[in-house]
């Protein structure tokens, strides 16, 4: 499908030089929409099944068969077209793609051609502290064509038609990208939002969400460059790689007087290299019509408003409400927005506790790091939102001490207990707030180190923090820190 | 009972029914008949075991006191249509072998009814063709004269119901494909509206104009099969059209609404288009027609002239959007899934190309290449866009008319069926005598062809019916009201 | 317009088809031939005809009827690939794809 119909540039975009050449970056996105079943047949989509065990009649183009619409699908791009500010197509029409090729096996694909289901829309994202926006041209359903498997067969290849049928929403931009890390950084945004939303599970190592860059160079304010398509990115690591790589290719073929041909090429992570792919002969004619074994598609806008009812709360709208109800810092709140279950996770908790800041921070910090650790998402976390609260509650009111919380925490974590109080009270925790009991510490403490009191009398400062410390050890850290300073210094007089 | 083969659908049902056969003995009789007369190319494939193991349910059902209208009648199926039990070829070398895991819907419709089916139909290659010269197995014969085409492309199906092989068929209508065959052979036919017979399972050629439709010997009869064949396949089709099947035999033998036993058509507007009529049909023909014409005055119908002016265009129209769709739907045709791989090749692409060259016959090449070429870039919009664009003229012309009359009548074919051969080498001949029943097709009306009486060399012609939109009952009442008073439908060839 | 053999010959190369020089030539007639017939529609005024793909959309609008998103259909491997021309561990094989 074509990026650049339609496509005008956005002098907006501060675009940073490389080697005094301007990088132009236009991405195509397939999104593999989750549903139960195929586009256009009723055989099951599950990942890594036994070769062609899901591929039904349909999916095989057996003679005789024909196509018949999944309306989740068709639900699913208006999800994605409504969170994107697009217009949902009251009207939509499917063609066919011709060509030969192995893993396509009605020698044609049935896509979206004209008319798509999603126009226009856009995509903000902020890169470090600067608000970027993408706009996008379109977004069309399709099918997805098979895989070709080149190892196990001598001089053959196989051909496995499980993934043959499985829907996809191809979601193109406008060359709007001006540099790998803008490029990077709009693709985790559409990772997220397309997740969130539910339209598509994301998984990249089985190729749920294929990035195609469309990279080209030029100097400044000149016509946009020819551009090379960089196939199936299916790690942000890599995509960075290879459009860094392509760029530093195509500004070094220009300085050596070569002109770019437009090509697809394909990035080899083991090499960090794009190289061209064997070009599909006369890819360039397509024979696209519209579908005659499938009606046009027509959206009433009864139904885009039923879908607009179920919709989320969007992960940019909602990082900027937590700023806005709980005071936070914008940086925590893009990152406590990563996912719905972290940000459910962090509502309930500093709802529960009055603490967002606090929770914000163990948030990031403890309850992060231990899950990073363990491979764990948020939703799995053996401390939920609500233990979390009580025991910030704990440290709040003086209970415990930060370093005491962390122990309760953890002791939460591996099992130990489930109630806060209870942990704190097995463990013993709690500081000592009973006057009488501390003063009796201090006074020892006193008698036993009199060359401190000495000291600090004689106007030494730090002998006062020595002696603070001997009394907080002497309570095992049990002490309220303020209140073994306050009696501390009376003594001392 | 050894005259089973002169019973028609009603009259076998019957027979079956009172126990005065079986459906096993009437299978039995007519496949020892269609082998007897194996010369005639008409059928493609047997499968005895299979065709008996249905006529023992059949009859079981009727033990069990079952009735339908077409409980244990034997049938045969065109072999565009996929089935189990048989092997499905569409008259291509590329399917040879070919068996389907599954049923086309309409033989599906046909099989619950309780018919049985004998075997599979010659016809012309993915239904390419007018003559049916173009099976890639071998050509059908005229039983009315065995040097001339039974027309195409369901040329076994008329042949076969002509010959008395079989009561009567299915066949498949793309421009034609039903109603000239039956008007070569004598036999009535009838296309229903687009979408009004479910497309899965049948060898897709058109997919905008592919319909499937009953071939018999009367009007009645084809009734009967229709009511079983249409209704909708919501899971299968998306093009099928969500209107509830109906009993197309409840009009039959009944007289118009405000009309009398005497005169049963009276009020009904008979349309001529002149275009029909003009100076390239064939003097016999047009005696035939007339004739027939005058028979429906006496039941009562009126003629009008009409005018269908787009009439010529439909043939640049329909062979270009047709073979742009099938060269799009004959792609799947590769050597990889299924059907003929070439022996020896280099690599993938010669692979692909040695296949379908080795297997694919002159005129489907023809139409794929013409198909190729008019979507290709750079000729789209002046060719199939354009096609699309006249199409709806013409279908705004039919509804034009439609406001003057009921039925519009004329010729289906300019001549009478000519002799095997003589158009073969000439591709344009052949589209050119398609004139009368491209447009039909184009605006997805429907259309039927009854026999009308004979012409030059004894050759029967076909009188074409065709009604607006969904108005298949209407269509058969006139045609079964014209075969209540004429006996042109009942007549067989000599020697069968 | 007319079409030359080198046309013939790009359209084959798409179409997948191989054809002799002899089949090249009659083709090449018969076609010319085909759109001699073709070019009376240019005469058709079509300004503003939206093309009719669905017949019955002339009467009344065709619209895609949606079906449910159920996983129905069940493994039917054995049959489908039985007549498949290669088939290896369930595979179709086809000679190297190279990329």
């Amino acid at each position: 499908m074509p990026a650049r119909r339609g496509a005008t540039e956005m002098n907006t975009s501060t675009s940073l030089l490389v080697q005094g050449y301007e990088v132009v970056i236009g991405f195509e996105t397939h999104a593999q929409l989750s549903t139960q079943s195929k586009i256009f047949s009723r055989a099951p989509v599950a990942f890594g099944a036994e070769p062609n065990t899901q591929a039904c009649a349909v999916d095989l183009a057996l003679p005789g068969t024909l196509p018949v619409m999944n309306k989740a699908a068709v639900e699913l791009a208006i999800r994605l077209g409504l969170a994107l500010g697009s217009h949902i197509a009251e009207q939509s029409v499917f063609a066919r793609k011709n060509y030969f090729y192995p893993d396509l096996p009605k020698g044609y694909q049935i896509s979206q051609f004209e008319i798509p289901v999603v126009q226009g829309g856009e995509v903000s994202f902020f890169l470090g502290s600067e608000k970027k926006t993408v706009r996008l041209v379109r977004a069309h359903l399709e099918e997805d064509a098979g895989k070709s498997l080149h190892e196990d067969f001598v001089g053959q290849s196989g051909i496995d038609l499980n993934r043959a049928g499985t829907p996809l929403l191809e979601i193109v931009t406008e060359p709007d990208m001006r540099s790998s890390a803008e490029a990077v950084a709009y693709a985790k945004e559409l990772h997220k939002i397309v997740t969130w939303i539910g339209v598509c599970d994301g998984n990249m190592q089985e190729g749920s969400f294929r990035c195609d860059a469309n990279v080209s160079v030029r100097k400044p304010g000149a016509e946009l460059g020819t551009r090379r398509e960089i196939k199936n990115l299916n790690s942000f690591k890599f995509m960075q790689q290879a459009i860094d790589f392509e760029v530093r290719w195509q500004i070094e073929q220009i300085e050596d007087g070569h002109k770019i041909q437009q090509a697809t090429v394909l990035f080899d992570p083991d090499t960090g290299e794009t190289r061209a792919m064997r070009t599909k002969e006369d890819a360039a004619d397509y024979r696209y019509f519209p579908d005659p074994d499938l009606p046009p598609l027509v959206i009433e806008r009864e139904w885009v408003e039923q879908v607009r009812g179920q919709m989320p709360e969007l992960p940019r709208a909602m990082a900027e409400r937590l700023v806005r109800d709980y005071g936070l810092p914008e940086y925590d709140a893009t990152t406590l927005t990563q996912s719905p279950s972290m940000a459910a996770y962090f509502e309930t908790a500093a709802k529960a506790s009055g603490q967002a800041k606090l929770v914000s921070n163990w948030i990031m910090g403890e309850v992060s790091r231990r899950l990073n650790a363990e491979e764990k998402e948020i939703a799995a976390a053996p401390v939920n939102a609500a233990q979390l609260a009580v025991l910030i509650g704990r440290i709040a009111d003086g209970t415990v001490s930060n370093n005491a919380a962390k122990q309760v925490f953890d002791a939460l974590w591996i099992g130990e207990g489930t109630e806060v109080d209870a942990v704190i009270e097995a463990k013993g925790l709690k500081q000592m707030n009973d006057s009488g009991a501390l003063e009796k510490i201090i006074d020892e403490v006193m008698a036993a180190n009199a060359d401190n009191v000495a000291q600090f009398r004689a106007g030494k400062e730090k002998a006062f923090n020595a002696l603070v410390g001997q009394v907080m050890k002497a309570s095992k850290g049990k002490a309220n820190p303020q209140q073994a300073n306050d009696l501390l210094r009376q003594k001392l007089g | 009972m050894n005259d089973l083969h002169e019973l028609g659908v009603a009259g076998l049902a019957v027979a079956i029914a009172d126990k005065k056969t079986s459906s096993v003995e009437a299978a039995q009789h007519l496949l020892a008949r269609a082998k007897a007369h194996a010369s005639l190319g008409a059928y493609l494939a047997f499968n005895e075991d299979a065709t008996l193991a249905q006529a023992r349910a059949a009859d079981a059902r009727i033990a069990a006191g079952e009735r339908t209208p077409l409980l244990g009648v034997p049938l045969a199926h065109k072999d565009i249509f996929v089935t189990k039990d048989f092997p499905t070829t569409a008259g291509s070398k590329i399917l040879e072998g070919y068996r389907s895991p599954f049923d086309a819907t309409v033989v599906r419709r046909l099989a619950e009814q309780g018919a049985v089916s004998l075997g599979k139909l010659n016809c012309d290659e993915f239904a390419m063709g007018s003559g049916n010269d173009n099976s890639a197995y071998s050509p059908v014969h005229n039983p009315w004269d065995i040097e001339r085409v039974p027309g195409g492309s369901s040329g076994g199906s008329a042949a076969a119901v002509a010959a008395r092989l079989v009561p009567a068929a299915t066949g498949t209508d793309t421009g034609g494909s039903i109603r000239q065959p039956a008007s070569f052979c004598g036999v009535t036919g009838i296309k229903p509206t687009y979408g009004r017979c479910s497309r899965y399972g049948m060898v897709a050629f058109a997919s905008s104009l592919d319909q499937a439709g009953p071939m018999a010997r009367s009007a009645a009869d084809c009734a009967t099969l229709l009511s079983a064949m249409a209704g909708p396949d919501i899971d299968r089709d998306s093009t099928s059209l969500d209107h509830p099947a109906e009993d197309y035999t409840t009009l039959l033998g009944q007289p118009r609404e405000g009309a009398s036993a005497a005169l049963p058509l009276k009020g009904l507007r008979i349309g001529l288009p002149k275009e029909f009529f003009g100076g390239g049909c064939a003097g016999d023909v047009l005696v035939a027609v007339r004739a027939a014409l005058a028979e429906y005055e006496k039941l009562g119908a009126t003629l009008v002239d009409i005018s269908l002016p787009r009439t010529e265009l439909s043939i640049p129209v329909y062979y270009i959007i047709a073979p742009a769709e099938a060269s799009s739907n004959l792609s799947r045709f590769d050597g990889v899934k299924f059907g003929h791989r070439a022996a020896k090749y280099d690599d993938l692409i010669d692979m692909y190309k040695k296949s379908r060259s080795e297997a694919f016959g002159p005129e489907v090449q023809r139409r794929i290449m013409i198909g190729t070429y008019v979507l290709s870039h750079g000729y789209y919009d002046a060719y199939y866009l354009k096609a699309q664009q006249i199409r709806r003229l013409i279908a705004q012309d039919f509804q034009a008319a439609f406001t003057q009359c009921d039925v519009i009548a004329g010729p289906v074919a300019p001549t009478v069926a000519w002799k095997i051969g003589e158009k073969s080498d000439d591709p344009l001949a052949n589209y050119l005598a398609d004139i009368y029943t491209l447009s039909t097709s184009l605006a997805g009306l429907p259309g039927m062809s009854v026999p009308a009486g004979f012409g030059a060399g004894g050759m029967p012609v076909g009188l074409q019916l065709v009604g607006n939109y969904f108005q298949e009952g209407p269509l058969l009442q006139a045609a079964h009201a014209f075969q209540q008073a004429t006996d042109w439908h009942a007549r067989a060839p000599g020697g069968y | 317009m007319s079409l030359t053999l080198s046309d013939i010959g790009r359209i084959a190369n798409l179409a997948r088809l191989e054809l002799t020089d002899a089949r090249s030539e009659t083709l090449r007639v018969q076609l010319n031939g085909f759109f001699d017939i073709v070019e009376q529609m240019n005469a058709v005024n079509t300004l503003g005809v939206e093309p009719l793909a669905h017949p019955t959309a002339v009467i009344d609008h065709v619209s895609l009827r949606l079906r449910p998103d159920l996983a129905s259909e069940p493994n039917d491997r054995e049959a489908n690939q039985k007549s498949a021309p290669a088939v290896e561990r369930g595979l179709f094989l086809v000679p190297k794809v190279i990329e």
